[in-house]
């Protein structure tokens, strides 16, 4: 029990950060400006194919750096030429452009690497198990995210506290029109925001890559989970999408490795359900088994009880 | 003066004979239309086309509802379509098995009551809040439902999906519904039915609420409407025609399965409608027809004709926000002042450059699927007749050449067509014409 216990936190805690990573960016487009990116899960799942065929040319660790930075000025450019235009003909517009933009991608993708699965192994260096718990032996690559992502979330927390850039995205996440009077080229900082944004993702991609499976299917399967974890930390809200982060990767975590079903909570009490009926399933299915729809039960439960999200302080 | 005395004139016409039909001329001349294409088009994947048509329709329609009358931009919209299909589906089995006097035509209203049941339910979540936070709910209740339909197994009958025999059911006239030209009549004439009854929603007065709410629902609620109100009912009504189509699908391919939950189904009628034009009631019927058009055909040309689909949508959100329907509109009054002729030049100078960056595009996207997904055939490919390879500098050029030519002139094309167009509109507005 203590072993599970252990090894779902920390590989609930690391798919946690591995989603905050995705979601810092999210949620910072958003209250900025506006538009909540579709195409954003798109952004980490080409992060994941670059830095694959990246790491074929020239090794991991140059991937680590240059995909992230290619996806940012892929980013900024769908900023510049795309979204831009868009803005004019409202939210709804923006939100359908980024739509499209994952449709596209998607099928770029598929087009360029094919539709199954490519071998992205993780670097020799990085190949060994860091510790072993109670047999279990935990891969230092899995060590390695980790750190990344803290180490991102820390850079990313002191650049917005610390520094002048920090202050000024901070002010326009409140006040746009404010800061564009005082002299600031929002369109620049919402530019720089969106590219900044789409390297985040990038980098969860490259570092997510050989540890889950890299695929084409990859943003379609993150992307919705990523709108739960913005909308339950609260639009806009840095802590509340750490937060929110954290805890559906214990909750889908821990969901895993239960195996229970309702049937066993009427064990003993002489109460048997029916299990042949066209709705037996409901008794027979076990918490693992539905795991993967936990998250979007928690976000319809948010937006009953807590419209504004768990940390944010505006209306969804 | 003359337009006053003929205005009269004109009514005292309509009042008698055929006069009196002409108000119902459109749905006379749908209902022909829909009653005559069969017989133009007799072959077997024609007419499959078409019944496919009927039901995107109807689909397109109910989505339209919430688009572009009350202004909820929904991605999950495939749930009441597949729970309307699988209520239709088990409907059907269970008349035949209890050997139910129920006649097939009838069924699809299973479908529809199953889908206005659970967009009351649903709705009830949802509609509380519109805008952004109403499209993530959809998506929400979306990946719900689809990831339950492949838990749920003795309902959903996982992945295969649940089989029904639309033949065994009670027979009207003698029809039994085996033949396809039986169920595409059956099709249409849901098809024109639910056309009708949203069309007439349309203009009630709870038709305009909704359009005073996607406008400006503050102003709205000091009228004294509720919005949240207004939103919910139309989610239900629209939760209602989705599950006809949902029905419908599942007669025509007397087939239920997860797929029609997938995250593609609900896309797909987004891209339709908006594609065809929210903005009028025309368009997502335009959206339908053209889209499964594209489907069925497109994909016999190409293996990635999604990426076209998703390019088109995007080129539609970027410079045709009306979709097709609005572009056809905009030229209204222009035509009814007679000025449409001054940009025909206009048109004819942009076809040329239009034609040279698609054919570019094409030739781009065709070699680079190729070369990725076609690697192990070799790089020699073939299109229009003419074979080239692939790795080849020349046909590289070429596509370069199309799509930075093409896209310069079709620069210099649109500067003279914005100028006509100018002039044709200055013109409809000399005669008073709005546009």
């Amino acid at each position: 029990m203590a072993e599970l216990i252990l090894i779902s936190t920390l590989n609930g805690v690391l798919y946690g950060l591995l989603l905050f990573l995705m979601a810092s960016g999210l949620t910072l487009i958003f209250s900025m400006m506006g538009v909540l990116n579709f195409a954003h899960a798109s952004f980490y799942m080409l992060g994941a194919f670059l830095g694959f065929q990246i790491s074929r040319w020239a090794g991991f660790w140059v991937a680590l750096i240059v995909a992230p930075v290619l996806v940012g000025l892929v980013g900024a450019l769908v900023e510049r030429f795309g979204l831009r235009n868009v803005h004019r003909h409202g939210h709804v517009a923006e939100l359908l452009f980024t739509f499209g933009l994952a449709f596209v991608i998607e099928e770029l993708v598929q087009i360029v690497w094919g539709k199954s699965p490519v071998d992205f192994r993780t670097p020799t260096l990085l190949d060994f198990p860091a510790f072993t718990v109670f047999a279990t032996n935990y891969p230092a690559y899995k060590l390695f995210m980790l750190v990344i992502s803290v180490a991102i979330f820390v850079g990313l927390f002191l650049m917005l506290t610390r520094t002048r850039i920090g202050l000024i995205v901070q002010a326009a996440l409140t006040h746009p029109h404010m800061v564009a009077h005082l002299g600031h080229n929002v369109p620049l900082v919402f530019m720089s925001v969106f590219g900044v944004g789409a390297a985040l993702a990038g980098i969860a991609g490259v570092i997510a890559g050989p540890a889950l499976v890299t695929q084409s299917s990859m943003a379609a399967l993150l992307g919705p989970i990523l709108f739960v974890v913005v909308v339950v930390g609260g639009l806009g809200s840095l802590q509340g999408a750490l937060f929110a982060s954290l805890l559906i990767g214990l909750l889908q975590t821990f969901a895993i490795s239960i195996n229970l079903s309702l049937s066993d909570l009427f064990v003993g009490s002489g109460f048997t359900p029916e299990p042949n009926t066209l709705l037996g399933d409901l008794w027979r299915v076990s918490v693992a088994q539905i795991a993967p729809i936990l998250p979007y039960v928690l976000l319809i439960l948010i937006l009953v009880f807590k419209p504004t999200g768990l940390f944010g302080n505006r209306e969804t | 003066m003359s337009d006053a005395i003929a205005t009269p004139g004109a009514r005292t016409a309509a009042q008698t004979g055929i006069g009196r039909l002409a108000p119902w001329g459109v749905w006379i001349a749908a209902g022909v239309l829909l009653a005559a294409l069969p017989l133009v088009f007799r072959s077997g994947t024609a007419l499959t086309m078409l019944s496919l048509m009927g039901i995107a329709i109807i689909f397109a329609l109910s989505y339209n509802m919430l688009l572009g009358q009350t202004g909820l931009l929904s991605f999950g919209h495939a749930v009441y379509y597949g729970l309307g299909a699988y209520f239709t589906v088990h409907a059907i089995n269970w008349a035949i098995a209890a050997k139910l006097p129920i006649p097939l035509p009838i069924m699809p209203l299973v479908g529809g009551l199953a889908g206005l049941g659970f967009a009351i339910l649903f709705g009830w979540v949802s509609t509380k809040r519109s805008g952004t936070a109403f499209a993530m709910i959809s998506l929400g209740l979306a990946e719900l439902v689809g990831s339950s339909s492949l838990i749920l197994r003795s309902f959903f009958g996982g992945e295969e999906g649940v089989t029904t025999n639309r033949t065994k059911l009670l027979r009207l006239f003698d029809w039994n519904f085996g033949p396809q030209i039986q169920v595409y009549y059956l099709i249409a004439a849901w098809c024109l039915l639910s056309i009708a009854l949203m069309y007439a929603l349309t203009r009630t007065p709870f038709g305009r609420m909704c359009n005073a709410v996607r406008d400006n629902s503050e102003r709205a609620q000091f009228v004294g409407y509720n919005p949240q109100v207004v939103r919910y009912i139309a989610f239900c009504l629209s939760g209602l025609f989705a599950g006809i189509a949902g029905g419908l699908t599942s007669i025509n391919f007397e087939l239920a399965n997860a797929a029609l939950f997938s995250a593609a189904q609900s896309g797909n009628v987004l891209l339709a409608t908006f594609i065809g034009g929210a903005g009028h009631f025309v368009g997502p019927i335009l959206g339908a027809v053209l889209v499964t058009y594209l489907q069925n055909m497109l994909s016999d040309v190409t293996e990635v004709w999604q990426l076209y689909f998703g390019l088109m949508f995007i080129a539609t959100v970027m410079y045709a926000p009306g979709g097709l329907a609005g572009l056809i509109m905009m030229h209204g009054p222009i035509w009814r002042a007679g000025a449409l002729g001054r940009l025909l030049a206009g048109y004819a100078l942009l076809l040329g450059p239009m034609a040279m960056v698609t054919v570019g595009a094409v030739l781009v996207i065709e070699m680079m699927t190729h070369l990725g997904v076609r690697a192990a055939e070799g790089t020699t490919m073939k299109m229009g007749g003419i074979s080239f390879d692939a790795k080849s500098w020349l046909p590289w050029a070429l596509a370069l050449i199309l799509l930075v030519g093409g896209g310069g002139l079709a620069r210099l094309a649109w500067g003279y067509l914005a100028g006509a167009w100018d002039r044709a509109e200055a013109v409809a507005r000399e005669k008073g014409l709005t546009v």
